[in-house]
């Protein structure tokens, strides 16, 4: 089952050739090295693979890299552009909101595909929407703060 | 710093100083080049004593050291390690104030073997306390050899000269002046710390004490940031390695032939540890699944249920770690005595980022990646382990991605070298989930046996306290009371073989967190038994000034109003002492009486801790801990049966979410002008009984066992 794919990669276009099921997630980390993206749990219930397909933020570890094709992936490296930090990345540098930083990539792309679909989100509508996000060390009251500050910033306008 | 304030100028020739050391070392020092380089011992009496309870020699020439370069730039080099707590910024900030440089201008250089020096690991918030004062002595120690030097330059005497921003200044002619990197260049002098220096007084901080935001926050956000498993060497190997069933099981069959069918793929086997190795992780997981094994399973004798029996039933002959006055007059003078039993099951330290490393063997020389809180216990493990001269093992500590206590303990380590040596090409071991919870070092199952008496007015007349593998830390009481007794039993964290069915170890403050929740909940009790309102019957009976002041200030900022428990507010209180810190909690909760789940909706923490050098991080630090504290309170907890860890994932064992989110405010009850003590830890203690006597105020029951899950609510309610 040989088969070539074509996709956008944080604006790249790429092709990568598939002749076995694969997840995005190692096809990130290990063909492209882009290491940003983590494993945390495998099985899709923590968060810390999250990338965005076509927007939406995903679990990489859980979407066989055969389904990108056509489509635009964007990994946390491919967030910041002409070397400027995305308000999303500002506003969490400005609020501390990571201690370890190794669920930060998830919970960034997280919020960005949240503040696509509601540029104005409440507490609540944060905290619905990260539900699923896993942080062990506890920085969920500043991540909730740096997405609100984020919205603020960007007012509705979600550069990338 | 009046000159008479530091030792005679003795500049050594870099060589010379170097001979009378250890060949790293040597090497090291060749390698900083040119600059200013100090070498100094951490010498604090309990910092020592701390190290020579892990049974580690001491090095005999010094173990710490900094260096300001040609360029100006000052270099920390320690052994402690970032796993999130946030030493890079606050060490740093430490540095940079003592030697009044830019904060910009100071580099971390953490946890390589090679390059830092030696340090038992990073835990017991002890980064500040005991590695910080030295750190300052050392600045202070390297500014007086720049203003010696600026002395020499400008031809002013030293008192006559200021230093703003690594510049030197005289301070009648603000012209006059030379910069440390000038002042540098060209020089090579080492310098040896022998006594403690006069430190800058708090008042002159400009740097300590204000808030700072966090320095690797930039490389984190962007993905930049490296862990160990982020690191990528030529030809290196993805290891899987066939696990047990259960801790205890014993392999009678194995078959590898159907590796072959995986295109790449090898077996690697080292005595008892199999393992198959892949340039592609996921072919490598895949061929691991090729391996036909047949394991014999002890059988199953406890389980989260049966285990306190069990544990009560094996426990050793305590230990009294302290007593006074006399228990039976105690209990003579009670008008009430309650005797009460507290359980606390096993919970996980489940950091994001599972134990990872990455080994390389080239000429001779095997190097480490390692996702660890103890590069050098690694350091030692591996050469032992391989056979391998320590000194030509390198261990190198990227970013740690959560340790909680758990990465003190680092097998993937050896695992990963083994591996290298056998294979002959680098090689990544990086812990699934599973096997992430399946080695874990749980905080062990403990219970707390406590007798105690109030008398008609009120006062703690009794307290005979028994604490059963949870260990000594945060067991000792801290309230005014004339009889009292308190034994551990099985203390340490490990236990003794027999009692626990598979590993324990520390967890983020350990013993404390199942201590604090017993003692704490029974005040609560004694406080109910009284008539009292629980913050009054705790001030009533308290004589310990920094408690008192904490208390306080926790129930001006929570808005504390007298009443006797339960009020139906749904109002806890609880306090305790943990790495020399006070904290006081309060927090507000609802319990749903019809599925016993309770929501944290209000959480307020006063904590002591000296002199807070990076207020910002202190409190980052007490958020994480009262969010990772709801955990262990309402739903963690290890589910097993015999060696068999049944919790996999974290779809059953379950840790803190948004939703779980109270409104979290925290003071901060700054003593300037006291020593900096530990801010990792303290404010966790807590959580189990706040929790546990605030819903006892909601909702008139009391929940005896940790976690307090809507089941044992429910229960609870009747």
């Amino acid at each position: 089952m040989k088969k070539t794919i074509r996709f956008k990669l944080n604006g790249k276009p790429e092709t990568l050739e598939i002749d076995r099921d694969r997840m995005l997630l190692w096809v990130l980390r290990t063909d492209f090295e882009l290491t940003g993206t983590k494993y945390g749990c495998g099985e899709g219930f923590c968060g810390a693979c999250t990338v965005l397909v076509n927007n939406e933020a995903v679990r990489s570890c859980q979407l066989p890299a055969a389904e990108i094709d056509g489509k635009e992936v964007i990994t946390i490296e491919g967030l910041a552009a002409d070397g400027k930090l995305h308000a999303l990345q500002e506003a969490f540098v400005e609020h501390d909101a990571l201690q370890c930083g190794f669920c930060t990539p998830g919970m960034i792309l997280t919020a960005y595909s949240l503040l696509l679909k509601n540029p104005k989100p409440t507490r609540k509508d944060i905290i619905e929407g990260l539900e699923e996000n896993l942080c062990r060390c506890g920085a969920h009251t500043r991540i909730v703060q740096a997405i609100q500050t984020a919205a603020q910033n960007m007012k509705g306008a979600l550069r990338r | 710093m009046k000159k008479a304030d530091y030792q005679r100028m003795d500049f050594y020739d870099i060589g010379s100083l170097g001979q009378s050391l250890p060949l790293s070392r040597r090497e090291f020092i060749k390698l900083m080049g040119g600059g200013i380089v100090i070498l100094f011992s951490v010498g604090d009496p309990s910092w020592l004593e701390a190290q020579r309870g892990r049974g580690q020699p001491l090095p005999d020439d010094f173990n710490a050291f900094l260096r300001i370069g040609e360029d100006g730039r000052v270099t920390c080099f320690t052994g402690k390690i970032e796993m999130g707590q946030g030493i890079i910024t606050s060490l740093a900030m430490m540095l940079a104030d003592e030697l009044e440089v830019p904060l910009e201008s100071v580099d971390m250089v953490m946890g390589d073997t090679d390059l830092c020096p030696w340090d038992a690991g990073t835990w017991g918030s002890m980064s500040t306390r005991f590695f910080g004062p030295p750190l300052r002595a050392a600045a202070a120690e390297a500014r007086a050899v720049l203003v010696e030097l600026a002395a020499e330059h400008l031809k002013t005497p030293p008192s006559e000269l200021t230093v703003e921003a690594g510049v030197i200044y005289d301070k009648s002619q603000r012209q006059k002046k030379v910069s440390y990197a000038q002042l540098i260049k060209g020089k090579k002098i080492a310098r040896r710390l022998d006594r403690q220096k006069a430190l800058e007084k708090p008042s002159d901080f400009t740097i300590v004490g204000t808030p700072a935001l966090r320095r690797d926050a930039v490389e984190k956000v962007t993905g930049k940031a490296k862990f160990a498993g982020d690191l990528r060497e030529a030809d290196m190997l993805y290891a899987r390695i066939l696990r047990p069933p259960a801790h205890g099981a014993r392999l009678i069959s194995v078959g590898t032939s159907g590796v072959k069918t995986i295109d790449g793929a090898r077996v690697a086997q080292d005595e008892e540890m199999i393992a198959v190795l892949h340039e592609d992780p996921e072919l490598a997981d895949q061929a691991l699944k090729q391996i036909k094994a047949q394991w014999e399973k002890p059988e199953a004798k406890v389980d989260e249920t049966s285990i306190f029996d069990h544990l009560l039933k094996v426990a050793p002959a305590g230990e009294t770690v302290s007593e006074g006055g006399n228990l039976a007059e105690g209990e003579k003078a009670s008008k009430t005595v309650i005797e009460k039993t507290y359980l606390d099951g096993y919970v996980a330290h489940a950091p994001i980022e599972t134990h990872t490393a990455l080994a390389k063997i080239e000429g001779g020389k095997l190097t480490i990646w390692a996702s660890t809180q103890s590069p050098f216990g690694v350091k030692d493990e591996v050469a032992s382990a391989l056979g391998f001269p320590a000194q030509d093992v390198r261990v190198i500590t990227p970013f740690v991605g959560g340790g909680f206590g758990g990465k003190g303990s680092s097998g993937q380590a050896v695992e990963a070298a083994k591996l290298a040596k056998l294979a002959g090409r680098p090689v990544q071991v990086a812990w699934t989930r599973a096997e992430e919870f399946f080695y874990d070092t749980f905080r062990p199952a403990a219970v707390v046996k406590i007798k105690a008496g109030v008398t008609d007015s009120g006062a703690i007349s009794l307290w005979d306290y028994g604490v059963y593998y949870a260990g000594e830390r945060g067991s000792q009481h801290f309230y005014d009371i004339p009889h009292h007794r308190t034994v551990t039993y099985g203390s340490g964290w490990r236990g003794q073989p027999g009692s626990h069915p598979f590993a324990t170890g520390p967890w983020r403050a350990p013993a404390n967190n199942t201590n604090t929740f017993a003692r704490e909940s029974h005040i609560d009790i004694l406080a109910a038994a009284a008539g009292m309102d629980p913050l009054e019957f705790r001030l009533k009976n308290l004589k310990d000034a920094r408690m008192i002041r904490v208390l306080k200030a926790a129930g001006e900022k929570f808005g504390w109003t007298p009443a006797k428990a339960p009020s139906g507010r749904g109002y806890g209180i609880a306090c305790g002492i943990d790495s020399g810190t006070y904290v006081a909690h309060m927090s507000e909760v609802e319990v749903n009486r019809k599925t016993g789940h309770v929501q944290v909706k209000r959480a307020v923490c006063a904590q002591d801790m000296g002199l807070s050098i990076n207020p910002e991080g202190a409190t980052i630090q007490m958020e994480g801990c009262i969010t990772m504290g709801l955990g262990y309170a309402l739903a963690e907890d290890i589910h097993f049966k015999g060696g068999e860890i049944l919790d996999l994932n974290f779809d059953t064992y379950e840790i803190p979410r948004f939703s779980w989110l109270p409104r979290i405010e925290t003071v901060l009850v700054e003593d300037r002008n006291a020593t900096p003590q530990g801010g990792g830890e303290p404010a966790i203690i807590c959580m189990g009984a706040v929790v546990a006597n605030a819903i006892f105020d909601a909702a008139g029951v009391r929940v005896f066992q940790l976690p307090m899950t809507p089941k044992r609510v429910k229960q609870a309610l009747g």
